[in-house]
């Protein structure tokens, strides 16, 4: 049975665990300032949750993680991406309505040597539909990963006891 | 004679990617470069963000990334497809 592995790779992962739901959480959030973006980050939080099924076994994230939920989540952050495809079809499918036109949603313009040249290149509020994007295609690799990890070893269990 | 055909086999790629090799042409010297400038020139202005990789897969190049992102849905729900019928037959 899968009941999970050895204490020394439990303990490991409620040290892990934490930190590598904040690291992937900060690549997506970052997407447009620093390498990675929606899918690295949502590959890094899906993989968190891959090492909390491994090292505690499907008992560990009962009635935490349902494969449900997170099918619906997944749906939702596939329909916002499309939705965000289409804030700019006035001009383009996918044409970036929001950047750098002053509005308070992520509209700063970013730092450029002959623009803004005292200004700050890590400006986090730029970047028009970029992060926005990043944030729901990060939901739907996050969640499309867990889903199919977690459905697989539900799958796999039930061979194993046949 | 298994292990002499698979020698002859290698030294006959391997010469051939050493040909190959020899011809390149310099690295950082692609031959059309005008989109790469582009990208370069202008992704902080157009799109206000500092990472030219983002914005061309999101921006630029949106379509494309939503094709990408179909295709993970298709993965996705082909896996819990063909689970799902599993656990059907079990219960």
């Amino acid at each position: 049975m899968n009941t999970g592995m050895s204490i020394i790779v439990r303990t490991i992962t409620r040290l892990v665990y934490g930190l590598t739901l904040v690291f992937g959480f900060y690549v997506i959030m970052h997407g447009h300032l620093t390498p990675g973006g929606g899918f690295q980050g949502g590959a890094v939080v899906a993989s968190a949750f891959a090492l909390l099924l491994v090292a505690f076994g499907a008992a560990g994230i009962k009635g935490r993680l349902n494969h449900h939920l997170l099918q619906t989540l997944e749906e939702i952050g596939a329909l916002a991406f499309l939705a965000l495809g289409f804030v700019g079809i006035g001009t383009a499918f996918f044409y970036n309505l929001l950047a750098g036109s002053g509005s308070l949603l992520f509209g700063q313009l970013v730092a450029d040597a002959q623009l803004l040249p005292l200004s700050n290149p890590g400006v986090f509020n730029a970047g028009g539909t970029l992060p926005l994007m990043n944030w729901a295609v990060g939901l739907k690799v996050m969640t499309g990963i867990a889903a199919v990890v977690i459905v697989m070893l539900i799958g796999a269990r039930k061979e194993e006891t046949e | 004679m298994r292990k002499a055909v698979i020698l002859v086999a290698f030294l006959f790629v391997g010469a051939f990617l050493l040909l190959a090799a020899t011809s390149m042409r310099p690295f950082g010297e692609p031959s059309f470069a005008d989109m790469d400038d582009y990208f370069i020139a202008n992704t902080q202005v157009e799109v206000a963000a500092n990472n030219a990789v983002t914005a061309v897969v999101f921006d630029y190049r949106g379509f494309d990334t939503l094709g990408e992102a179909t295709v993970l849905f298709a993965a996705v729900v082909g896996v819990l497809a063909l689970f799902r019928k599993l656990r059907e037959d079990e219960v």
